[in-house]
């Protein structure tokens, strides 16, 4: 079960949040007791690191605590059972053992309906630097009972839900602002429910493999593409492929503002961006040595995504030149996503905790 | 597939509209009308503006009702912490707290709260319609607190009703468990309000014309008695409550703080073994039939026999009695006592007074002055009605010589005020004169209506003896009850009428049920607590041990449910077409052709064909046959077994 390597970044860990409460109130008892917390913490909630392949939520891996409803819940219980003996109410008594064993109850219908269910990894479309991530995570439901209000979380801020209905999949995004550029992982996602009365809350953490490639953020300013580089060593053709207008498509994220269809989005047509026929024995070559070094390295690849976007649009056929890099003159979709993700993957990503493996 | 996670639904609203309306109705018929009034506009209100999606109204606007509220309930009920005014007090918050509600946070504490009022129900009715209406009203809570936590699709109010349902028959085991075994103690932990108990309408401690027919008309149930010696018959079913001694001309009254006991009777022939369990009538009397021989513990025996509580009986009480038909009470009665015995207002109900006198004269001795009395009341014109006509100055001589037409109490205050005038000492006994069986539960029910006011006379030889002047009036009201005494036509309360056999019968049954869930539920004490443990094998419980007992029930109880429930988590087996291909793809990877993830039935048919040519026939058979049955639009039986049979027989 030990991953000697994943547990580095087990100390990053985020402890859930009906944890944190208790942890505060421990603080003060210092480090070594934090380490043995640590320690516990990871025995108990079997925290080793993101795990290949899909999860099953078993037994061992569903925790499950009264939430804070459940807590107001036990009060009113408590006052209703003074209230029962006080006054010596047969009925009273009933209901609030009714409602306690419903509370019991519920601690039940709140574990079943997390155990069994399989997660999966879905896909991860890249996104820009500063976008939000959407990572897909696919439940299975094996059983013959639906599944409510199944909550994933990463910061226990932003939840999504879903329902997984019977002998069904169900898939739901979840959202994770990419902010820096490189492979992001989601880290240790938390899988939970209150369902069906709120009284409990049971969660489950799920580290998967996966990961979302971040392209640079496309430098905002409007910079001229390179001179291209023509056969036949002609030097002509002056911002070639973006003369010659050639129709529209619709937008894509990334797009340069300059080609948009501006006449046209007033018009209520939606976003759409302009395309202009480039001569196909043009090579254009986005070079990071044609990048000043004042921009710094990050500065210079959000330039380069730039041009890369904006020579896509222009539909230009363009090679990339990086340092120890070098992907040869092609046109299209692939290309670019090619160069981007180049661009992503520069020195391993962006650096400063570049591998967040939280 | 984002949700915001604590707006409130409409639906929300509309589920605890509901439920609020459903928990406060019971209190309806408590609560003054203007409470009534605001709680229904409240909700009124609410409704309408969920219905039409405005604006909650302003934060100084419901603390200006709430202020408003609060006073009024003052006004009315002079406190605050009452039973009666807290209750209007908590209906109104939660009511209000309704029109501030806005998010999902606060529809949990209101529903919270409406299971704390579902108990407020219960200080006032603990009966079967009661408990069967608060447990829809649970049900309606339970349903409206899955609602809130469905935080996408939203699969309507029976999947809700069904799995709120689902829960709560799932919670019943372990509410038996605790019900059984949560140590009982005897409250009150502290004191109670004023008004904890219901004032209920019974017997006083006073007598006056009126008082005892005022209670014809309550159907109330006073006691119920399960006789073990057999029912006695209805001449003897006198059951003593107050005696009254003392008599200003109008009122007679008990004394607040009667003797000890210090006289014994003897009592004669075979005594009649009962229990009773006597309705909480917010009075010290234990009722018990003529004469009992003992009072039970913590009550005490008066000197005139009456039994009496330490504290006013606020909770329905059960004890075990016996008593005896044929007793003697001669011990001489001191000073005092005669003097009290014979005591009459001077210079009230003269004429009576000279009545008395005259009759003495003529009489040879008591029993015959006492025949005199009980013979005149029998020829002359005297009737005996629930409907008498007020008396006023000197209601003895009023009731004598002018209006002739009483109830009980006018006999039996004017029979003893003749005795005292001639010389014989007598007190006035109230209490309750007969009863119905129920045979259906084989027990007998007394109710309020069966109120009754007789005499006993102190007779020089006899001691104390028992006088119902009524009887002599109207002797069917001891033999039959006070419904064949009446005439026709009078007020009656629906039970004591005669009525269908059937629904006689259906009303007995109803009763017999009642009764057994009072005994059962209700009366469910520390001492019936541990006798039920000893039933069961479990002698001298101690709190410790039914915790403990408790503890662990409630554990294997839960284990057991919830092995049921993670039961239905389990996979589906595969079915039969499925598991017949595994096998078959079983075989083949022993043979080292294993099926790959990505191949399909088709690829692998072919992949294996073409690696084993030899099998090739038969795999192509087997691989067919599934197709076709898997993804083909018909599928017999017979293709079914086929394909199983081929299975069976691939060998390799």
């Amino acid at each position: 079960m030990e991953n000697p390597q994943s547990i580095p970044s087990y100390y990053t860990y985020q402890p859930p949040a009906e944890i944190s409460r208790l942890r505060r109130l421990l603080h003060p008892l210092g480090a070594p007791f934090r380490a043995v917390r640590r320690r516990a913490d990871r025995w108990l909630f079997q925290l080793h690191g993101a795990e290949t392949g899909s999860i099953v939520l078993a037994q061992r891996r569903i925790f499950i605590l009264p939430s804070r409803y459940g807590m107001s819940y036990v009060i009113a219980l408590l006052l209703m059972l003074t209230g029962s003996i006080n006054y010596s109410l047969s009925l009273g008594f009933v209901l609030t053992f009714l409602l306690a064993a419903l509370g019991v109850n519920s601690i039940l219908h709140t574990f079943r309906n997390l155990a069994r269910l399989r997660i999966s990894p879905g896909r991860a479309e890249p996104v820009f630097c500063g976008e939000q991530a959407q990572f897909t995570l696919i439940f299975d439901n094996p059983g013959a009972l639906d599944r409510f209000s199944i909550g994933v979380t990463r910061d226990s801020k932003n939840d999504v839900y879903l329902d997984v209905p019977a002998r069904q999949s169900a898939s739901v995004h979840v959202p994770i602002p990419a902010e820096r550029r490189g492979l992001l992982r989601p880290g240790r996602l938390t899988v939970f429910t209150r369902f069906p009365l709120g009284l409990c809350h049971a969660w489950a953490y799920a580290d998967l493999d996966m990961r979302c490639v971040v392209y640079p953020r496309p430098e905002a300013a409007v910079v001229p593409l390179p001179q291209p580089e023509t056969h036949n060593g002609l030097g002509i053709a002056h911002g070639a492929g973006q003369e010659d207008f050639a129709g529209l498509r619709a937008y894509h994220p990334g797009d340069s503002p300059r080609h948009i269809a501006w006449k046209a989005a007033a018009r209520d047509q939606g976003l759409l961006t302009k395309q202009f026929s480039g001569r196909a024995d043009t090579e254009l070559w986005i070079d990071w040595r044609a990048t000043p070094a004042s921009l710094g390295s990050e500065g210079r690849l959000s330039r380069l995504a730039r041009w890369v976007i904006d020579a896509h649009a222009a539909a230009i056929s363009f090679g990339l030149r990086l340092p120890g890099l070098t992907l040869p003159p092609a046109p299209g979709d692939a290309q670019r996503d090619r160069c981007l993700e180049a661009l992503a993957q520069f020195e391993g990503g962006q650096a400063n905790d570049a591998r967040d493996d939280r | 597939m984002r949700a915001t996670t604590d707006r409130l639904h409409p639906a929300h609203v509309g589920w605890l509209l509901v439920a609020l309306a459903l928990v406060t109705a019971p209190h309806v018929e408590r609560l003054p009308w203007w409470i009534t009034l605001l709680v229904g506009t409240l909700l009124a209100w609410r409704a309408y503006i969920t219905w039409h999606a405005l604006q909650l109204p302003p934060k100084w606007l419901l603390f200006l009702i709430a202020g408003g509220a609060v006073g009024g309930i003052y006004i009315q009920y002079g406190r605050l912490l009452g039973r009666d005014s807290g209750v209007a007090l908590l209906v109104i918050m939660l009511t209000l707290k309704l029109l501030e509600m806005s998010s999902l946070r606060d529809a949990m504490v209101l529903v919270f709260l409406c299971y704390f009022l579902v108990i407020t129900d219960f200080l006032y009715s603990q009966t079967i319609p009661t408990a069967l209406y608060l447990l829809l009203v649970v049900w309606v809570i339970t349903a409206s607190l899955i609602g809130f936590q469905l935080r996408l699709r939203q699969p309507g109010y029976r999947y809700q009703f069904r799995s709120a349902g689902m829960l709560l028959l799932q919670s019943v085991p372990l509410m038996l468990v605790l019900f059984v075994l949560f140590p009982r103690v005897p409250g009150p932990l502290w004191g109670l309000p004023q008004d904890a108990t219901a004032s209920v309408t019974g017997l006083s401690d006073e007598m006056s014309p009126g008082s005892v027919s005022k209670l014809i008309t309550s159907d109330a149930i006073a006691l119920r008695a399960t006789f073990s010696t057999g029912v006695p018959p209805a001449g003897q079913l006198y059951w003593r409550g107050p005696v009254m001694w003392d008599f200003d001309g109008y009122t007679w009254t008990a004394s607040r703080d009667p003797g000890q006991r210090h006289r014994e009777a003897q009592y004669s022939g075979a005594p009649t073994e009962y229990t009773v369990t006597v309705e909480p009538n917010s009075r010290r009397w234990l009722f018990a039939l003529d004469l009992p021989t003992r009072a039970p513990p913590p009550a005490r025996l008066t000197a005139d026999f009456q039994i009496l509580s330490p504290s006013a009986v606020s909770n329905r009480l059960r004890y075990d009695m016996t008593s005896y038909p044929n007793w003697i009470d001669n011990t001489p009665l001191t000073p005092a006592e005669m003097q009290r015995a014979l005591a009459l207002p001077p210079r009230s109900n003269p004429r009576t007074a000279a009545l008395a006198a005259s009759m003495r004269n003529q009489a040879t001795d008591e029993r015959a002055y006492v025949a005199a009395v009980l013979a005149k009341f029998r020829n002359e014109n005297f009737y005996y009605t629930t409907t008498p006509p007020p008396l006023n100055v000197n209601p003895v001589d009023e009731f004598l010589f002018s209006t002739r037409a009483g109830f009980c109490e006018h006999y039996a205050s004017s029979f003893a005020v003749l005795m005292r005038a001639g010389g014989i000492p007598a007190r006035i006994v109230t209490g309750y004169q007969g009863g119905e069986i129920n045979n259906v539960g084989n027990y007998l029910t007394v109710r309020q209506a069966d109120a009754h006011a007789w005499t006993e006379v102190w007779l020089k030889n006899e001691g104390w003896v028992r006088v119902d002047p009524t009887a002599a009036v109207s002797p069917s009201r001891v033999e039959a009850g006070v419904a064949a005494a009446v005439p026709q036509g009078e007020t009656l309360p629906l039970q004591l009428r005669g009525e269908y056999p059937w629904l006689r019968r259906a009303r007995m049954t109803w009763d017999t049920m009642a009764y057994s869930w009072n005994q059962i539920v209700l009366e469910y004490t520390q001492d019936r607590q541990r006798q039920f443990m000893q039933r069961v094998g479990i002698d001298n419980a101690t709190w410790q041990s039914l915790a403990t007992l408790m503890f662990m029930l409630a554990v294997g109880v839960t284990l057991v449910v919830g092995a049921l429930m993670l039961w239905r988590l389990r996979t589906q087996r595969p079915d039969p077409l499925s598991a017949a291909y595994a096998r078959f793809c079983a075989t083949l990877a022993q043979r080292g052709l294993a099926r790959l993830p990505s191949e399909g039935p088709l690829d692998f048919c072919r992949r294996a064909g073409a690696a084993r040519p030899d099998l090739r026939e038969r795999i192509d058979a087997i691989s067919t046959l599934y197709m076709r049955l898997r993804y083909g639009a018909t599928a017999t039986a017979d293709e079914t077994r086929e394909l199983l049979a081929r299975v069976k027989a691939f060998r390799i």
